[in-house]
């Protein structure tokens, strides 16, 4: 592990038996767990490379029990890791060793459906397809669709405004939630929207989603449903040059097509994932599209004959459209499966997750060859093309001394790379622990210490996930005072009338 | 006597921002003055004019984004886009006409700053949603970056959306990136007559709840239905906007005509009428004919939007947007905008409510924003500190020490 995590609070850990006999009295029964073989299962998230254990787990099941929990520990400086399914890619939820793994799992109840005006009130706890299942059967269903959605939960969605890859048109989290209740963590409980549109004042469920489970612990979501489409198919199309298929993915969208879902593969995915899957994919080829339209089949059929046309038109040398639900799911399993199917023919990989201007992807897949053969490791690229979302594997092999470092360090490159050319450090897996000490490349001090002052608003001994997203965290007292450098300047000269 | 200073780049607008810091003087930020009388009246000692910063200075219509420098006329902008067959999905709506002003002014800083939104707020988000990157000068006088210029981006906190409906006064914007979309091929409304407020809200619940994929759902009721254009006659209308390429809404018209028809009587727009229609219902026609009114905005949950209407005064003009809601309400004695009655039902039904227009001598004597239970407003507080420890930003022209 390449990253330092604050330092023990020796006094906290000293007296971690006091502190576990002080929750036990607020959270009973199971929902305290501090022996070591029974927070085994919570000591990493998705980013297993990083493990720790921390230095007690609790599992509150009420507002009342969080909103306690919460104010013992701000009364007492103890730090606390908030943590839905532990499916972060990021480290969202790495435990801290004199900190409170706090797990949101038992919040697992839909409160309320409320179809006249298309939401849900559920807990943090529920896992994202639970949602849409609750409201299959009246042919609604939730739209952000993370590729974890069977076990990520809601909460941990809002804290790290998880997308999918249907977000290019239907959004991400953020524009798919409607209010929240959150604790802080003085321990005050604060209702933020509801069922209506917009905010009263300030966007506060606004910064609160995205905010990686460092400015309050989300005890309840509203969310907006949608019903479902109609019918949905989809087109494969295989191209001799990433470059074709880049030009593809910008004339459907110049021709004013949003579709519902865009993804592309590298030549290393489909062929991991052909094997893997037997999706039927082609293999003489550079690049693949999975395109999806979405919608009344009037539509669907119109738009496909038309993304047929652009294809051709952008040199595919193969195009096949799904004539059948089961063959659209085929399509969709292959991209589904990419990571499973890296991981079948490497024992370890990482996946990245940036961001890019479209347009750059030619140079970036070029730029990340060489890279690859600087590290002496293979990389496989899936890409959500709608959106720039890059996803490139990196393959290793964490048994050989060395391969791990080089894995973090070509990952480092390629994040560097996205910022360079426009883009991103995180589409939608997050900062958390691994991409903490790149927040530089993108943000200047200044910057860094203007978010940390809406920290400061919510959080203000800093005690809610420390060591997550900002690679320092400074003191509030610090960052509030004002340094006024302009006192004594004169009238600066602009045009005044 | 108030001074201007119309900073010509964003350098100019930190000097200005870090002089009234080292001063001890409050600025009034300002685009073209289209949405000025709305907020509290506040006390300032300087204007600082932001309608220097101006251009476009990146769009990609294949990546679907356009940054410009906060100053750009939204009128410019859109007319850059129509040129692309693109546009702003939020529908930004025009406060001009309802504050006394002329149409079509505002700048793009503006309507971020408001969070503005038009009828297809309910399908495709507000201003906010479209907000990608931002650089902003602090009431600290600090120079920030926040966002991206890529459309899917989680790096950091989200700063675009506490920026977004802000109105000032936490930073001065100077550039923006905004995600921009392309235009429908066409357009149609499905046109529900003669219904009562509750039973078009009923049918404006089914019609969002079809899959028909709705992007506008407006009541009209008797007495103002003759200020909207584009419709058959003047009597209560609840209108439908289905928009897409043409084989769509062919089917989608006729589909949500058939679930239509058990509410009442059942008319289609074409194009024509249904751009007129929206144009009026955008722009709130029936209460930008005159000033009079004091105006209420509210936002609820649209199955109820029709209690708001049963729990103000009869004497009150109103028609819902949004699928039922928003609903603009028109009070019916100048100086009077019957505070009291609206925030009770607010406080009942939920949601919140603006005094949009009304005198500055009212303005000053009651909220126009919905006031917030004591820790949102305290951590409201918190969060204007953070941005603009010493008010130099619109102070008080949300709330009061804000």
């Amino acid at each position: 592990m390449s990253i330092r995590m604050p330092e023990p609070d020796s006094a906290v850990l000293a007296k971690r038996a006091q502190i576990v006999k002080a929750l036990r009295t607020m959270v009973p029964g199971e929902g305290v767990i501090a022996s070591e073989r029974e927070m085994k299962p919570f000591e990493t998230d998705g980013l297993t490379a990083y493990r720790q254990l921390p230095m007690v787990v609790v599992l509150p099941e009420t507002t009342e029990q969080v909103s306690q929990v919460l104010a013992y520990c701000h009364s007492e400086g103890i730090k606390v890791v908030p943590r839905g399914a532990g499916t972060s890619l990021s480290g969202g939820a790495l435990p801290l060793e004199d900190g409170v793994l706090l797990g949101m799992s038992k919040f697992n109840r839909i409160k309320d459906v409320d179809l006249a005006n298309r939401i849900a009130v559920v807990e943090p706890g529920v896992t994202n397809l639970a949602v849409s299942n609750a409201v299959a059967e009246a042919g609604f269903y939730y739209a952000p669709d993370p590729s974890s959605q069977i076990a990520c939960t809601i909460g941990g969605n809002v804290a790290e405004n998880s997308g999918g890859v249907h977000c290019l048109k239907y959004g991400m989290t953020t524009n798919n939630v409607l209010g929240c209740e959150v604790v802080l963590m003085t321990g005050e409980v604060l209702r933020i929207g509801g069922k209506h549109l917009d905010s009263e004042g300030y966007d506060l469920l606004g910064l609160i989603v995205g905010s990686e489970g460092l400015l309050g612990v989300v005890t309840e979501v509203t969310v907006r449903l949608l019903k479902k489409p109609e019918t949905a198919r989809a087109v494969l199309v295989g191209f001799p040059s990433s470059e074709d298929a880049g030009e593809c993915v910008s004339a459907i969208i110049g021709a004013g097509i949003i579709p519902g879902g865009m993804e592309m593969m590298d030549r290393p995915a489909i062929h991991a994932v052909e094997a893997f899957v037997h999706a039927g994919y082609p293999l003489d080829v550079e690049a693949l599209l999975i395109i999806e339209l979405d919608g009344p089949a009037a539509e669907v059929d119109h738009l496909i004959a038309r993304v047929v046309t652009i294809a051709n038109e952008c040199r595919a040398v193969s195009c096949k459209v799904s004539t059948s639900e089961q063959e659209r799911l085929l399509f969709w399993a292959g991209r589904k499966a990419a990571f499973p199917a890296v991981g079948r023919i490497s024992p370890d990989y990482f996946c990245m997750d940036g961001t890019i201007p479209r347009a750059q992807l030619p140079l970036v897949l070029k730029r990340m060859k060489e890279m690859s053969s600087k590290y002496g490791l293979a990389v496989a690229n899936v890409f959500h093309a709608g959106d720039g979302n890059l996803h490139p594997l990196i393959l290793y092999d964490s048994n050989k001394p060395g391969e791990l470092d080089r894995a973090e360090q070509f990952g480092s490159d390629i994040l560097r790379l996205c910022v360079e050319v426009g883009g991103v450090l995180t589409g939608e897996h997050g900062v958390g622990v691994e991409k903490r000490d790149l927040m530089p490349v993108m943000f200047s001090e200044i910057d860094l210490n203007a978010q940390q002052r809406v920290k400061c608003a919510f959080d203000a001994k800093g005690l809610l996930n420390p060591g997550k997203v900002f690679p320092v965290l400074h003191r509030c007292a610090e960052l509030g005072r004002m340094h006024i450098s302009g006192g004594k300047l004169p009238f600066p000269d602009i045009p005044r009338f | 006597m108030t001074d201007i200073l119309k900073p010509t780049d964003a350098k100019q607008v930190e000097d200005a921002v870090k002089w009234a810091l080292g001063h001890d003087k409050a600025l009034e930020l300002l685009g073209q003055g289209s949405k000025r009388a709305l907020g509290r009246p506040s006390q300032t000692d300087i204007t600082l004019d932001l309608s220097g910063l101006t251009g476009v200075t990146l769009y990609e219509p294949a990546e679907l984004v356009l940054s410009a420098r906060a100053g750009t006329p939204l009128a410019e902008i859109e007319a850059l886009l129509d040129k692309n067959n693109q546009q702003l999905d939020f529908e930004p709506m025009d406060y001009g006409p309802l504050l006394g002003n002329a149409a079509g002014q505002g700048t793009l800083g503006g309507a971020i700053a408001t969070n503005l939104s038009g009828p297809r707020r309910i399908k495709a988000g507000a201003a906010r949603d479209h907000f990608l990157g931002v650089t902003a000068v602090t009431g600290r006088g600090e120079t920030i970056k926040s966002g991206g210029r890529v459309v899917k981006n989680v790096t950091g906190y989200d700063m675009c959306k506490v920026l977004a409906g802000s109105w000032g006064t936490l930073a001065a914007m100077t550039e923006m990136t905004i995600k921009v979309l392309p235009k429908p091929e066409t357009e149609a409304t499905v046109v529900v007559e003669g219904l009562d407020d509750e039973r078009a809200c009923s049918a404006m619940s089914a019609a969002m709840g079809s899959s028909c994929d709705v992007s506008g759902a407006a009541h009209l009721p008797d007495h103002v239905a003759s200020y909207f254009d584009g419709l058959p006659k003047p009597e209560a209308a609840t209108v439908l906007r289905l928009e897409g390429v043409a084989p769509s809404v062919a089917h989608r018209k006729d589909a949500l005509a058939a679930l239509m028809k058990p509410f009442g009587p059942v008319v289609i727009l074409d194009e024509a009428n249904s751009k007129a229609l929206w144009k009026s219902v955008r722009e709130v026609r029936p209460f930008a004919q005159s000033q009079e009114r004091p105006l209420w905005r509210i936002s609820t949950a649209p199955g109820q939007g029709y209690k708001v209407a049963e729990a103000i005064t009869p004497a009150a003009q109103m028609f819902y947007d949004w699928a039922g809601g928003l609903i603009w309400v028109a009070m019916p004695f100048t100086d009077e905008p019957d505070a009291g009655s609206i925030r009770r039902t607010i406080a009942e039904l939920g949601g919140h409510a603006t005094l949009v227009r009304a005198p500055a001598s009212v303005r000053a004597a009651v909220e126009v924003f919905e006031p917030q239970s004591a820790g949102l407003a305290a951590l409201s507080k918190r969060v204007k500190d953070g941005f603009d420890p010493k008010g130099v930003l619109n102070p008080g022209r949300m709330w009061a020490g804000v």
